[in-house]
């Protein structure tokens, strides 16, 4: 409350000396490069005053680095990292809470669930299959067109995954699986698909640009990354499995003592509104504002339906557990052969 | 300090001081300083790490339950296993070759040998991405020598070894050829009068003159690919090996305190090849001494043929897997559109920082090499030719090889935790070029260190006994003899940091701030966003840059050999 009057007074002192002054705002973010310009040019049209300056990286090494920097943080947003990330923060109390304006036009699976939210959602990136349509018909590989599909004894050998315990796709397909299949037959699911598995990798976009590449022919991956091979002329078919889709919020929060605060909850004020939805629009398919999102090349046209009713708290909540069971059935006996 | 209590006569005692201070004393209060300042830049930060591996996530003590708890999740003894052989394998397989290589270029009369140094140095030169992508394309399931490697798989333990080898081949060589290139003749003229054959003078003359180099580099070879998470990680699919481990544990699960855990254990073979090391380093006496005449190999079509036929699978190696990856950077979509662009190169359009990121890295590189050069050479002069307390020096040496056991990403997230302090006066340089110049020089100390040693190690003591007998300080015996005679290996060392600093990632990734984004962390963003062919390129840019600073360098030695070391040329 201190912080907030502070910077109120602060705000309203910079207002009175009608200051064009910039302010900077280090934002970190996971968000793909090749986006940040236009994320950053189309933010500055409405608010010239305030500069952003990107820190990106992997999710992974974003989050590593927030949670590194807790006794001193050097962010003031965090613009698009996913929700389990974002929930880490929250509970080392490095978020601070805000609702921005306009935050009742969103879905409520894209906000944290408090009163006064400490994140608030951008858009979805969703799990999806990435079949190279070469390698397939050299090695006579049918369609795949469900998970189960991918436990067929065909395609022994010809599918890569990322590794839950190194990457946070590889956790969001385990998670869903688990969850839309009931444990028990969750874990049998992945015991066979085990047996298809040519490798499982370090990082969640490899398996499709492996696929892209021609190094294998299926990868378990997600949609983003499978799109964006695709228009870089990639012969890959892109399939979504119609028992349900893994997938993950990207949101932006409130660095707790931020010294920029005003300018903070200004971005974060745009950051989810109509316009800055159907910029992720351009790249996403789903998108935190109900009724915003139009259909994308290379994403199905239901998207919205075929994403499973994820539960991030039951995700959150038993991450370790799940980690542990995988990495003793499927890491240990990976090079026993 | 010294009071006049135990001095009558303060005159006197100033004189007394000044005489310790430019005596013995002054040079071991600049060593503590030395050992000071590597404190500061490995030791405290790595202790913030590391002690964590002791601690809950809620900071409380909690002594070795971490350890047991990772020890019992299984799986650690095959990768415990598997670290162990990998790195012992590359270790022979690379000291083996760079010694071999060493030899072709130091005892035989081979023409074209400064260009051959080039061509072995290429390695350094070049982001650990490059490597990756051409055996992916050398070897892979597309691969073009698919076919060689009869059935088995890149990926796995046969790819590290392969990328391990070609990235820690010059660091092998460095050290080698320190140790190599300055021959005594006169034991090779010992030889030939006793009649000893070309083998025989080879074991008795050429391997014990080089026994320091040989450890030396094994420990480094072996410590560095132990530690090394990069190539298992792009290439080593799911062979679990312990450093992989640490990327799961931090990047994948942000558990810090598993990763230290992890560091911890990693420490340990280091610290055995480190004790090792220093066990066989008693023995070594200064191979070049004051009466060395420079050791000048005869004509002998035989030896050189042998020469040229040790070196030239190395090299050959060692273009393909460059110019693979020169043409990765100019394909349009690998496999599947093999048309030719330079699309690639235009840097200007891409993501992750373009050319401002490639300013930064050159910035960034030269302070690197600036800071570093200096403050390597001048502690290991300190070390090794000035009266030092054996504890002091032994302290100092463990200091310096430190870094080396420690893998880029705990040392990145070890800076964070100790400069980013808010009681850490330090926390200013925090997000600046400055802290990266100094991660980068911590983590690059070892084998500059070594290699400066190695050069000084190869001095006669007599220098100095000479120098003090003609009344001449230790300090114009450094600056008239010891500097000139060690130019070589301080442009080595000076080329050594620049091309690290220009091509690390591990680190880095960790502590550049809004202002200062790196080229070679642009490959890997551009890399992980599928963007091969741009990487490529851009790796390439950095491979190109580094080569340049070779050739400058090379004019310089080569500029520095005929001027200040006249007397010893034939030599080369």
């Amino acid at each position: 409350m201190k912080h907030l009057k502070k910077a109120l007074a602060l705000s309203a002192l910079t207002f009175a000396m009608g200051a064009q002054a910039q302010t900077e705002l280090t934002v970190y973010t996971a968000v793909e490069a090749e986006d940040l310009a236009k994320y950053a040019e189309r933010f500055n049209e409405d608010h010239p005053d305030i500069k952003i300056n990107w820190v990106r990286d992997s999710t992974g090494v974003i989050t590593a680095r927030l949670l590194a920097e807790k006794e001193n943080p050097r962010a003031d947003v965090v613009w698009g990292l996913a929700g389990t990330s974002l929930l880490m923060l929250k509970n080392e109390g490095m978020l601070a809470p805000y609702a921005p304006e306009g935050l009742e036009a969103l879905s409520s699976k894209f906000r944290d669930s408090d009163e006064t939210p400490s994140w608030v959602g951008m858009d979805a990136w969703m799990a999806a299959i990435c079949v190279n349509t070469v390698e397939a018909e050299n090695n006579n590989l049918p369609m795949p067109t469900s998970w189960q599909d991918l436990t067929n004894p065909v395609y022994q050998g010809h599918v890569v995954m990322p590794n839950p315990n190194s990457s946070g796709t590889g956790f969001l397909d385990v998670s869903a699986w688990l969850q839309m299949m009931g444990e028990d037959e969750g874990w049998t699911f992945m015991d066979g698909l085990h047996q298809n598995i040519s490798r499982y990798t370090h990082s969640g976009s490899k398996p499709c640009k492996m696929a892209a590449s021609g190094e294998t022919a299926i990868g378990v991956s997600f949609a983003f990354r499978g799109a964006r091979l695709k228009e870089q002329g990639a012969p890959l078919e892109l399939v979504f499995p119609d028992e349900g889709l893994g997938w993950e919020v990207e949101a932006t929060a409130i660095v707790n003592g931020t010294d920029n605060l005003d300018a903070a909850q200004t971005l974060v004020d745009w950051s989810i509104s109509r316009q800055a939805m159907e910029m992720y629009n351009e790249g996403y398919a789903i998108v935190a504002m109900p009724g915003v999102a139009k259909p994308i090349p290379h994403f199905p046209d239901n998207a919205e339906e075929l994403i499973i009713q994820n539960d991030f708290a039951w995700a959150a909540g038993n991450r370790e557990a799940i980690l542990a069971e995988w990495a003793n059935r499927y890491d240990n006996k990976s090079e026993a052969e | 300090m010294i009071d006049s209590a135990v001095l009558p006569n303060r005159a006197w005692s100033l004189t007394g001081l000044r005489q310790k201070l430019s005596g013995r004393w002054l040079f071991s209060v600049l060593l503590v300083a030395g050992c000071a300042v590597l404190s500061l830049l490995v030791l405290a930060p790595l202790y913030t790490l590391l002690s964590k591996s002791v601690e809950n996530k809620a900071g409380e003590f909690v002594g070795l339950d971490n350890f047991a708890r990772y020890l019992s999740s299984g799986g650690i003894e095959s990768a415990f296993f598997n670290s162990l052989w990998v790195a012992g394998l590359s270790t022979v397989i690379v000291v083996s070759l760079a010694f071999m290589a060493a030899w072709a270029l130091t005892r035989t009369r081979l023409p074209m040998t400064g260009w051959v140094r080039g061509v072995l140095v290429l390695p350094i030169l070049a982001p650990s991405l490059l490597p990756a992508i051409s055996l992916v394309y050398l070897f892979g399931n597309q691969g073009v020598l698919k076919d060689w490697l009869m059935g088995a798989e890149i990926y796995g333990p046969i790819g590290i070894i392969m990328g391990s080898c070609f990235w820690t081949f010059p660091h092998a060589l460095m050290i080698l050829l320190t140790a190599m290139d300055n021959a005594d003749g006169r034991h090779y003229e010992a030889a030939t009068a006793l009649k000893a054959s070309a083998w025989r003078t080879f074991w008795t003359v050429t391997v014990p003159g080089a026994r320091y180099g040989l450890v030396s580099a094994a420990f480094v070879v072996f410590t560095l690919v132990i530690t090394d998470f990069g190539v298992p990680k792009v290439i080593g699919g799911q062979f679990d090996v312990l450093a992989t481990d640490i990327y799961k544990q931090v990047i994948g699960q942000q558990k810090f305190e598993m990763g230290a855990v992890v560091s911890v254990l990693l420490l340990l073979p280091a610290m055995l090849a480190f004790f090792a090391d220093r066990y066989v380093q008693r023995k070594q006496s200064a191979s070049f001494t004051a009466r060395s005449v420079p050791y000048k190999p005869r004509v002998d079509r035989k030896r050189d043929a042998i020469g040229a036929m040790v070196l030239t699978p190395t090299v050959i190696f060692i273009l393909a897997i460059i110019g693979m990856a020169v043409y990765a950077s100019f394909v349009k979509f690998w496999p599947y559109n093999l048309d030719l662009s330079l699309n690639n190169y235009q840097f200007g359009r891409m993501d992750g920082g373009g050319w401002g990121a490639y300013i930064n890295s050159l910035q960034m590189a030269l302070g690197t090499m600036l800071v570093g050069t200096g403050l390597v050479f001048f502690n290991a002069w300190l070390m090794e030719r000035t009266p030092q307390p054996k504890l002091l020096s032994g302290a100092f040496q463990f200091l310096s090889l430190l870094p080396l056991a420690v893998p880029g990403l705990v040392l990145g997230l070890s800076y964070i935790f100790f400069f980013n302090h808010p009681d850490n006066p330090l926390n200013v340089i925090y997000g600046s070029l400055l802290i990266l110049i100094l991660c980068t020089v911590s983590h690059f100390y070892a084998v500059s260190h070594l290699t400066a040693v190695t050069a000084l190690k190869q001095l006669d003591k007599e220098f100095e006994a000479v120098g003090e007998s003609l009344k001449a300080s230790r300090w114009r015996v450094l600056f008239t003899v010891t500097l000139p005679l060690c130019l070589p290996a301080i442009l080595d060392v000076a080329l050594y940091l620049f091309v690290n600093a220009m091509t690390t990632v591990s680190a880095v990734v960790f502590l550049y701030g809004p202002n200062s984004q790196l080229a070679s962390v642009a490959v890997l963003s551009m890399d992980e966003a599928g963007d091969i062919a741009p990487a490529a390129a851009m790796a390439v840019l950095i491979t190109v840059t580094c080569a340049g600073a070779k050739l400058i360098q090379g004019a310089l030695r080569y500029w520095v050999d005929r001027s200040t070391r006249a007397w010893r040329q034939g030599t080369e």
